[in-house]
């Protein structure tokens, strides 16, 4: 759903598929030399995965990549993923235009 | 950050996804890099997959890369998806297919989108190929977007070009008459678990109506294979290697390598005369007023042209 809305909105989105270990979404961030990763966690296990993902991210020299997400996460954990430098992470019903203007404001990438 | 010549040729995967980006935007830096670059290409092996969507190419394509990952190669694939023409949006989505291959430190992958060009492959899918290349990728695998009509810019790009077909396509023999018969160099029956014997038949028949052959001349092996279990995919990789042996044996690589560069050079020509012709003072509005003359009938397209060119 946010892949296709975000396709309607003009962007590029590579989609990697479920259920993907870190390793594979950082590898294919990578390779693909995205501006944004988005993830989807309904599982529950959103600190796990998103700290995981930040580690990989600066263990590479990736930089500048804007990490958000979506799904049930608690204020609480919010906090935390604030901290390891993870950007906004939008509940269940956000409206995609709001998912949208984010992006495009807080992409900051300087290609050269 | 402008990656440096040796960390691409280095194969550095940051390096090589940075360039790739530049390029496809056209920024001038990258393109200068790419220039340096060039005279590093030329090495690797250039495998095309094309064909209907659904067919099962992504999934072709990842067990084809795998094996030959188990001989030891290093492979690059470069997957072209559709952009929408209305918002230049796209949903890249033949990664799925191959996301266990993400991890292995000999495989480079890159979507692209075709930004609004036609052909089967993006405008700048012969660089994302020679970049690569240089990075020291010993094989290519370029998988098209699924029209499965008019592909062929990809012939002019690869030197070995995979046709995909599955059975009960319907009218099978419509599918054939649709320029593909032409480009294939091998031709891929996959799914072949749901009966691909008539397929394989009516193919064969085609093939041996609708293309004029020498002596020779390489006659296109037809292979069954089911991409989901692997079935067939070690036929395939023999055929390609056949292939390629013949193209090296008989002189013809040497003229696809020319094909490509044509391919290459005909787009900058184009794109530059285009460029330089709309840059000329007050030619946007111009070609613009033309354009709505040529719509209220005062005058035909031809004519126009003629006139803002004259």
């Amino acid at each position: 759903m946010v892949a296709r809305g975000l396709r309607d909105a003009g962007f590029e989105v590579i989609y990697s598929g479920l259920r993907q270990t870190p390793e594979q979404i950082v590898e294919a961030a990578i390779q693909e030399d995205v501006d944004v990763i988005g993830l989807s966690v309904l599982s529950g296990a959103h600190l796990t995965l998103f700290e995981k993902i930040m580690g990989l991210l600066k263990k590479k020299k990736v930089k500048d990549v804007l990490v958000t997400g979506g799904g049930i996460i608690p204020n609480e954990d919010k906090e935390m993923l604030r901290k390891w430098g993870v950007g906004e992470v939008f509940g269940p019903g956000t409206p995609l235009e709001d998912i949208v203007k984010y992006i495009r404001k807080n992409v900051r990438r300087d290609l050269t | 950050m402008i990656p440096t010549q040796q960390a691409v040729l280095d194969g550095d995967k940051m390096a090589m996804a940075r360039l790739m980006t530049l390029v496809e935007n056209d920024d001038p830096k990258g393109l200068d890099l790419l220039r340096k670059l060039f005279k590093h290409t030329g090495k690797a092996r250039i495998i095309g997959i094309t064909g209907p969507p659904g067919v099962g190419k992504s999934t072709l394509v990842f067990k084809v890369a795998q094996a030959f990952r188990k001989m030891g190669k290093k492979v690059g694939i470069v997957a072209v998806d559709p952009t929408s023409p209305f918002t230049g949006g796209a949903l890249l989505g033949d990664r799925v297919r191959m996301q266990d291959l993400s991890t292995d430190e000999g495989v480079f992958i890159r979507s692209m989108g075709n930004r609004g060009y036609f052909g089967g492959l993006a405008r700048r899918t012969g660089e994302v190929v020679d970049i690569l290349d240089a990075a020291g990728m010993d094989i290519v695998i370029v998988e098209t977007i699924g029209t499965g009509q008019a592909e062929v810019d990809v012939v002019r790009t690869v030197h070995t070009c995979c046709v995909v077909l599955v059975p009960g396509f319907g009218d099978e023999v419509q599918t054939f008459k649709a320029g593909i018969l032409e480009i294939g160099d091998i031709f891929v029956v996959n799914k072949a678990d749901k009966g691909a014997d008539k397929v394989v038949m009516e193919l064969r028949a085609m093939l041996d109506l609708a293309v004029d052959r020498d002596k020779d001349a390489w006659v296109p092996p037809i292979v069954k294979t089911a991409a989901t279990t692997g079935e067939g995919v070690d036929e395939l990789i023999k055929a390609m290697d056949g292939h390629c042996g013949h193209i090296k044996g008989s002189g013809r690589l040497r003229l696809k390598a020319v094909e490509k560069a044509m391919r290459d050079m005909d787009l900058l020509l184009g794109e530059k005369f285009m460029a330089g012709f709309m840059k000329k003072k007050g030619m946007r509005e111009r070609f613009e007023a033309a354009a709505k003359k040529v719509a209220n009938r005062k005058t035909d397209p031809r004519t126009a042209v003629e006139r803002l060119t004259g």
